[in-house]
């Protein structure tokens, strides 16, 4: 396994808070300012700037098979940290409110919408996602459910793809795949704007009933 | 014309790389020291900032810059930016306001940008966006389109005003009269991609972008007006877009601002709008309220329609789309006028979506034919068939092609029409009332001027260039079909090169004419290289000297005589024979004049079983029939995907879709996906899509016509045909929901 590491600020214990945080001399001292140097600072909304530094939290995640060691802000987004921190962009932003699906990863395994969940909540778990779907990395072998899309051509554009079919794996692992009809109720999450719904629903039926391993 | 076209249905040419998170859009690419800009709108609709906070912003981390009107790097081109439309970025008719993004104070629509917030991160933009405060002198709001139906004005150009064939006033002297009133509410494409640009300056005149557009060309002369550079100096990169539906079709204010920025902080810049201002900042379908009367006699032979509507557009800006034209042509009708007015509102401008225009009259016409069969006692598609014409009555000219009896035909047969009963309300399932419904569509079939270049490789390959953009149809399928058909290369050996303008320039996608455009160049290029390798095995010495050209045939690589296969040359050694590495022809296409005696449009049946509930007003569609006489397919599995996909825009509109405006405030209370609702998987049922698959002799070498717009366009009123079959209630405003049963079953 891989590891990564991410450098950013030294992280600051959780319950400081921005100002107090600042005035305290002792973590000030870290920055070579006179505390009456930093109280003026603060006056004059530099302390906004000065606290960013400190703001970083560390995030230990496996991510796609490697584990990550990060240092991140507190309200980064799991979807936000994947696309434009460790550019695995095949999972989208769709609304960025839970409303779409477009960007469905696993979480240890369980289908989440990576917008709402905050990134330092995975701390110590497995994220799978699109990219790391099938075994073989972007090149080989593709992951059943990818090849099924391909063949019932569950997609036009493809911008909702990684979420349908990370969603379409869970739906099927979850046991949620037994009718047409049980598909459509439990991928209702995950929004096809050009309108592919009857084509991921076939190849969704088409992989459940084929019986692969997903 | 295309003799010998074969097509089986071939996968999706792009399909490994959007099922592996593979495809790049416009967000997903990595620039180094990148900022992100988060757009802050206004909170009113119609009046003038009159403070603006923006200290705090600045203060904030990671923060790069506030802009407002107060401090916008100038935009040298001002007068032109607003260009870039499918037909060339021609400048807007002139209304009494102007709006360019942050340049004055005055507030013309809802989310109006007021400020544009750099920082560093997402995250930080996004914080510090949220500190920018504003005060505003408001003013009185003007919204609500029933409430201004009066202020209409007749917008210019060929959209605008009045068509008169035979009398305006004869329907009132049929025998058999109807009037109804129809309204289509504020639509929003909401394409699942969030719109927006990624800018990057990379020298002090040279602009890389990568773009959320239908059109890299069109993006790249905007950008070059606006900044008056010199367009070879714009690279433009969309090789996938996330879905458009239209409201990729011209270059938006903020993706200009974006640009701007970009060059005045030095750094590559990336904006994505929020979801909620995915419906304020790039356009919408026009809310539209549509008269029709309609006259035939006793019979059921049309004596006249008059057709009126009446559309919102911005204060700032007149956007027209051909909601009446349909009713002109469409039946063989000897006294039809039609009426189209605008009305300036304090809303953000529209643009075409899916179906444009047409699909919203398409709703108030074949609902109206609906309710005149009800009235004469006549089976819907016989009224249809005793009105059908094989000639156009608006131009008096022949159509290129028409299948549409064969389409009824087919249609009927697969959805079960013998099931349907003409008196409604009369068939229950348990609590369901059922009901079917059919509707006709139709939508101009265009050849505009595009370029290719094809290049052959003596080892088999073929590459395809073109600067089209695939927003999602299978455009780069479709031309690998044409070119397999014409060279007999491989489909699995030709490789497409799109959506970029170092490619041979082409038109803006959309209007359902990429095939016919961009494929007609594909098919020139392809047929210059034949041409060229019959001429190399023709010739004195070659190898199938004697011959002549046009008993050659040309498959998987092998040039061979038709009738005598022995004698046959493979392309390879007849390339390696002339010491030729590639051979690489680039062709500009378009259509001759004999294209200008035929009208030409494609045409389509969409056919629906629906289920109401009369306890609950619930309405579901439980089978979906569409028919498509589009002529020639070149690429059946993505044109099919095509057809359901707008079933299931079709299901939206009818059923669901309706952006809602708070008029005291004039802004939208349910601007996000939770709350517009468009059809999810629950609400489309399994569909049977149907290709006539007749070659157009007329419109391009392929014999084939578009189809993305008829799709859509007639489907809700099938819908709404079949619950009047279901409950014999006719609602006649979009969405049909719960509610509107409800209220009409009471």
């Amino acid at each position: 396994m891989n590891q990564h590491e991410h450098t950013g600020g030294e992280s600051a214990s959780a319950d400081s808070s921005r100002r107090s945080f600042l005035k305290q001399s002792s973590a000030l001292a870290a920055l070579v300012l006179t505390p009456p140097t930093a109280m003026a600072a603060a006056d004059q909304g530099l302390d906004e700037k000065m606290a960013a530094a400190f703001e970083q939290m560390p995030l230990q995640v496996n991510v796609n098979g490697t584990a990550h060691r990060l240092s991140i802000e507190p309200r980064v987004t799991l979807l936000d940290l994947l696309r434009e921190q460790l550019h695995l962009t095949g999972t989208k932003k769709g609304c960025d409110h839970g409303q779409c699906g477009a960007c469905t990863v696993h979480v240890d395994g369980a289908r989440v919408n990576a917008c709402l969940t905050l990134a330092m909540t995975t701390e110590g778990s497995t994220v799978t996602t699109i990219e790391g779907l099938a075994d073989g990395g972007p090149t080989g072998a593709l992951h059943p459910m990818q090849a099924a899309f391909i063949k019932h051509d569950g997609f036009q554009c493809g911008y909702c793809t990684p979420g349908q079919i990370m969603s379409a794996v869970a739906c099927i692992r979850e046991g949620h795949a037994n009718s047409p009809d049980e598909v459509r109720e439990y991928m209702s999450g995950n929004i096809c704007r050009c309108g592919a719904y009857a084509n991921i629903v076939d190849a969704i039926m088409d992989v459940k009933k084929g019986g692969a391993k997903v | 014309m295309m003799k010998d076209l074969t097509n089986p249905p071939i996968d999706r040419i792009d399909g490994r790389m959007k099922v592996t998170g593979g495809a790049q859009y416009f967000a997903d690419f990595d620039l180094p020291n990148t900022a992100y800009c988060v757009i802050v709108g206004s909170e009113i609709a119609r009046g003038s900032i009159a403070s603006l906070d923006t200290k705090k912003a600045l203060g904030a981390p990671g923060v790069l810059g506030v802009f407002t009107h107060q401090n916008m790097p100038p935009i040298p081109g001002w007068d032109a930016p607003v260009g870039g439309e499918a037909d060339g970025p021609a400048p807007k008719p002139k209304t009494e306001e102007t709006y360019r993004i942050l340049s004055s104070p005055k507030i013309l629509f809802d989310g109006q940008p007021i400020a544009i917030v750099v920082a560093d991160t997402f995250e930080r933009a996004t914080y510090a966006a949220s500190l920018v405060k504003a005060t505003y002198t408001k003013q009185p709001t003007r919204t609500d389109l029933h409430k201004h139906v009066s202020d209409g004005v007749a917008p210019k150009g060929a959209e605008g005003g009045n068509y008169l064939r035979g009398k305006a006033d004869a329907y009132q002297t049929a025998p058999v009269t109807l009037e109804a009133n129809y309204t289509i509410p504020v639509e929003v494409h909401n394409p699942m991609e969030l719109h927006g640009i990624l800018a990057h300056w990379t020298a002090a005149n040279t602009l890389m972008i990568y773009a959320k557009t239908q059109g890299v060309n069109a993006t790249q002369q905007a950008m070059a007006q606006a900044f008056k550079l010199d367009p070879k100096n714009i690279h433009v990169h969309t090789e996938f877009m996330g879905g458009g539906f239209g409201m990729g079709l011209r270059t938006w204010p903020q993706e200009t601002a974006v640009v701007a920025i970009a060059r005045k902080i030095n750094r590559p810049l990336k904006l994505v709008v929020s979801r909620s201002q995915m419906f304020t900042l790039v356009g919408h379908r026009p809310y539209t309220v549509q008269t029709i009367n309609m006259g035939a006699d006793r019979d059921g032979k049309l004596i006249g329609i008059a057709h009126a509507a009446t559309a919102e557009t911005a204060s700032y800006e007149d956007f027209t789309e051909a909601t009446v034209n349909m009713t002109k042509f469409m039946y063989a009708c000897p006294n039809v006028s039609t009426r189209y007015r605008l009305v300036r509102l304090d809303r953000s401008v529209p643009i075409w979506m899916r179906g444009p225009g047409e699909a919203t009259g398409a709703f108030a016409l074949e609902s109206a034919m609906d309710e005149m069969a009800h009235k004469l006692n006549l089976d819907p598609i016989e009224f249809r068939l005793r009105n059908y014409t094989e000639t156009d009555p608006e131009h008096n000219r022949p159509y290129s092609s028409k299948h549409l009896k064969e389409a009824y035909q087919r249609g009927a047969e697969a959805i079960g029409w013998k099931n349907r009963k003409n008196e409604p309300g009369s068939v229950r399932e348990g609590d369901w009332l059922i009901g079917y419904g059919m509707s006709t569509g139709t939508f101009n079939a265009f050849r505009w001027e595009a370029s290719a270049r094809i290049l052959l490789k003596a080892d088999g390959s073929l590459t395809i260039q073109s600067a089209v953009t695939d927003i999602g149809p299978g455009t780069g399928t479709a031309l690998t079909m044409i070119a397999h058909n014409v060279l007999g290369v491989p489909v699995d050996r030709i490789k497409v090169e799109y959506g970029d303008t170092s490619l041979p320039k082409a038109p803006t996608q959309g209007g359902s004419a990429i095939v016919s455009a961009v494929g007609s160049a594909v098919y020139d290029a392809c047929t210059a290289i034949k041409t060229e390798l019959a001429g190399l095995a023709l010739r004195a010495g070659g190898p199938l000297a004697g011959q002549q050209a046009d008993e050659l045939t040309l498959a998987d690589g092998v040039l061979s005589v038709e009738k005598e296969p022995k004698k046959k040359v493979a392309v390879s050694d007849l390339m390696q024979a002339n010491n030729l590495t590639v051979l690489d022809k680039t062709k500009d296409s378009k259509g001759g004049p004999e294209l200008g005696k035929y009208s030409m449009y494609s045409f389509s049946v969409h056919f629906v079983q629906v289920r109401v509930n009369p306890q609950t007003g619930v309405v579901r569609v439980t089978k979906a029939v569409s028919v498509a006489d589009s002529g020639r397919i070149v690429s059946p599995k993505t044109a099919a995907s095509q057809m359901i996909g707008g079933v299931a825009g079709g299901i939206g509109m009818a059923l669901t879709e309706e952006a809602i405006i708070d008029h005291r405030f004039g802004r939208f209370v349910n601007n996000n996906l939770a709350d517009y609702h468009v059809a999810v998987h629950a609400d489309v049922p399994a569909i049977e899509t149907i290709m006539i698959d007749k070659p157009d002799p007329i419109i391009n070498p392929m014999g084939a016509k578009g189809m993305g717009e008829i799709a859509l366009i007639g489907f809700a009123g099938a819908v709404a045909n079949a619950v009047f079959n279901a409950t014999g209630q006719r609602v006649r405003d979009l969405p049909i929901t719960p509610d509107k049963v409800m209220q009409k079953l009471a």
